[in-house]
């Protein structure tokens, strides 16, 4: 099976490891994985904050990017969802709607894409930690995939999991909400982070690189002994950590 | 700006309600007891997902009739002898409800709660012309002796406060002497209000369902309270905001259905008063002079617009039970009688983008609103929306941001400058680099390490790997191995 990775660009950036996991683990159950070289940001930063017109070129710019793609798989489940918003972004524009909807029928979050397309739901991966895990909002409510990153952890061996109080509750980061509005957003990244702390674990697993770079990025700052892993690198894992 | 509430801007807004930790308690607190109490209801419904639907269809359907209901509704009003009025603008009602107690050279007024005179602000207009006007719903009423503190939730409006702080008011203002236990402050507060029930000249209720079809009116309380103000008194007004209106009482089950389990959690809440018009012979209860005014004040304009669905609203105050921006700056915070989301969504409509641009943006598009909305109003869309028309058609956001933006838009559209700038970005933020990672952000960066570590670009991209190891693999492939 066919491939195309959406690495986001926090992913190429910032969270390379994860990219390396993602690729490693996608090739293990026997894809064949592809990164198409010109794939930018997909516009998330932009269109939420309203800049819709200028959201349009790096739209199409991915529109085209993928365009032969079989699947295209992102590490990120906002960054995914984002490709499921163009169809909306090009509102009177018949041909680029048809070409959003493309995409957006053959991109898959990774965990979305394990359990759903390649129907694992264990991944045979080992991983000693005590760790919780934080559900994304985008993730969850607007692409919609809920169980998917849990049933898979589950059946991570040596990996004990505890469920984060009000799991579902926001981290604060909200893209450019988390610079706009910087005092409401530390107020909802130290409750997070209280609630983390709460569950006494080591590890907190995310699967979305602004949450992990909000809630770590805090993390590290208060100088809190837990380490922030994408779900790519536990799902990676054959016990070597 | 009669819906405007607390200081102007929107920053010092904020910072009094971050501030304020008293009020932060009592939220969160409220918060997790009706956030709870709701998922359990709905559960209990069964089909939750199929009765939103419904409720959803219900509010399209009567709004894009609503010309043709507010007809009926209006005539039925007169068939059975009441009086209505429609009224354009918040002044048009407030002159409207003030002749009429003119009129009746009525002095004392008692009020059921309703968020819609709040928008007008009814009750300043009244006591200018010197009415006594009296709050019957606990939480008002505490708000109205605690110096008018204006409603900080559209259902429970003095959330803000705990039960100590309730108690000091009581004690200050009406010398009370007994506990902060809410059963004796609310037993006081009762015998207080029933005085003023019997002395009444005439009642004021706001509305949750008018009935087109039977010219009748639900109103949903936890307290009772709005039966004494409609009975009670000789002269009834109701004033409504004009999309309150269902076509059948089959559609008004529905909707209190949806209403009662997603505001508080409760199969009902514990009063549900339907009147119909002025007491006709022979009947015991009711007032004999009946006034509707239904209030428009902006709405019509929304009507067809892609944020119609902002009038579907049941004022069930769910999705602001469950925002996390909400349950840190409070309701104040939002300067609108409106507040949450719904408020962000609703403030703008009704009270333009001049004083409420910023509401929009007072959201992470966490989507637990539109989530947890019985009616399923697309909130988080809706706040997206008029982020697009204050940046595109307003042109209100400010020119840092606007060149940022642009250059984004460069970038991220050319596979090339985008690569040139991630190649680019370690070179960049080498000076602002200490150990491994970044604490003092330069510009735009700066509000985001104020509060958090920034991460370091790594030298070697994911691409960068990527391009290495496929490079290696067809080497490798090469040699044979
Ligand atoms: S928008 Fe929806 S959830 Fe919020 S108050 Fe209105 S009906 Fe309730």
């Amino acid at each position: 099976m066919k491939v195309s990775l959406f690495i986001t660009c926090l992913g190429d950036v910032f969270y390379v490891n994860a990219g390396k996991a993602t690729v490693e683990l996608l090739e293990r159950f026997g894809c064949e994985v592809d990164f198409p070289e010109t794939q930018t940001c997909c516009g998330q930063p932009a269109y939420n904050s309203g800049y819709h017109k200028k959201t349009k070129a790096a739209a199409k710019n991915m529109i085209h990017t993928f365009a032969h793609s079989e699947y295209v798989v992102s590490p990120s489940g906002s960054c995914a969802y984002m490709f499921h918003e163009y169809e909306s972004l090009f509102e009177g524009e018949p041909v680029w709607q048809e070409k959003a909807k493309k995409l957006k029928e053959k991109t898959y979050e990774l965990t979305q894409f394990l359990t759903e397309v390649l129907k694992v739901d264990n991944t045979g991966s080992e991983f000693h930690a005590k760790a919780t895990y934080h559900t994304s909002c985008h993730m969850t409510r607007l692409l919609g995939v809920k169980e998917a990153p849990l049933k898979l952890l589950s059946n991570v061996k040596g990996l004990e999991m505890v469920e984060l109080p009000n799991r579902e509750s926001c981290c604060g980061f909200g893209g450019t909400f988390s610079v706009k509005m910087p005092t409401i957003s530390e107020q909802m990244v130290d409750e997070k982070v209280e609630h983390i702390e709460e569950t006494e674990t080591e590890v907190l697993i995310g699967a979305d690189g602004g949450c992990l770079m909000n809630i770590g990025g805090r993390i590290n700052r208060k100088n809190k002994p837990i380490k922030v892993m994408h779900i790519a690198e536990i799902l990676n894992s054959r016990g070597e950590v | 700006m009669p819906m405007h509430i607390g200081e102007k801007e929107f920053t010092k807004r904020v910072d009094k309600g971050l501030e304020d930790d008293f009020m932060r308690g009592a939220v969160r607190s409220a918060q997790g007891r009706l956030q709870t109490n709701r998922a359990n209801a709905a559960d209990e419904l069964g089909d939750w997902e199929e009765w939103r639907s419904l409720g959803q269809e219900i509010r399209q359907h009567t709004m894009e009739n609503l010309d043709f209901y507010l007809q009926q509704l209006s005539d039925k009003i007169a068939e059975l002898g009441g009086h209505v009025y429609f009224a354009e603008t918040a002044d048009d009602a407030n002159n409207y409800v003030s002749e009429v107690i003119a009129n009746k050279n009525a002095k004392k007024i008692a009020k059921s709660k309703s968020m819609v005179t709040e928008e007008i602000a009814l009750n300043d207009i009244l006591e200018e012309n010197g009415c006594e006007v009296v709050e019957t719903d606990l939480g008002e009423y505490i708000l109205q002796i605690d110096d008018h503190d204006p409603p900080s939730h559209i259902v429970a409006p003095a959330l803000h406060k705990n039960k100590e702080q309730i108690r000091d008011v009581f004690k200050e203002k009406l010398g009370y002497t007994k506990t902060e236990k809410p059963e004796e402050l609310t037993l006081f507060a009762r015998e207080k209000l029933r005085k003023e029930f019997l002395e009444a000249d005439v009642g004021i209720t706001g509305c949750n369902f008018a009935i087109a079809e039977s010219g009748s009116f639900a109103l949903v309380t936890n307290e009772g309270n709005a039966r004494m103000v409609s009975t009670l008194p000789k002269t009834q007004i109701t004033v409504m905001g004009m999309e309150r209106i269902v076509p059948t009482w089959e559609e008004l089950d529905v909707l209190v259905s949806l209403l009662t389990r997603a505001a508080v959690g409760q199969k009902l809440t514990s009063y549900v008063t339907a009147l119909t018009g002025p007491k006709i012979e022979g009947e015991v209860d009711g007032p004999e002079e009946f006034h509707l005014v239904i209030v428009d004040n902006g709405r019509s304009k929304i009507l067809g617009t892609e944020f119609q669905e902002a009038l579907h609203c049941i004022r069930c105050a769910a999705c602001i039970n469950v925002c996390p921006v909400y349950r840190h700056v409070g309701g104040h915070a939002y300067g609108s009688i409106y507040p949450g989301p719904i408020g962000a969504v609703l403030t703008p409509l009704l009270g333009g983008y001049d004083d409420y641009k910023e509401l929009p943006y007072a959201s992470t598009l966490c989507g637990a609103c539109t989530e947890v909305c019985p009616v399923k109003i697309p909130l988080h869309e809706q706040l997206v929306k008029h982020r697009r028309n204050i940046v595109e058609e307003e042109e209100k956001s400010d020119l840092a941001e606007r060149l940022a933006m642009q250059g984004f838009s460069i970038v991220a559209g050319s596979g090339n400058l985008y690569k040139l700038a991630t190649r680019m970005a370690p070179l960049l933020v080498t000076p602002f680099v200490k150990d491994g990672s970044i604490s003092k952000g330069p510009g735009p960066v700066k509000p985001w390490t104020d509060i958090r570590e920034f991460p370091v670009p790594q030298k070697q991209r994911f691409r960068d790997w990527f391009k290495n190891r496929e490079k290696g693999g067809s080497e490798r492939a090469k040699r044979g191995n």
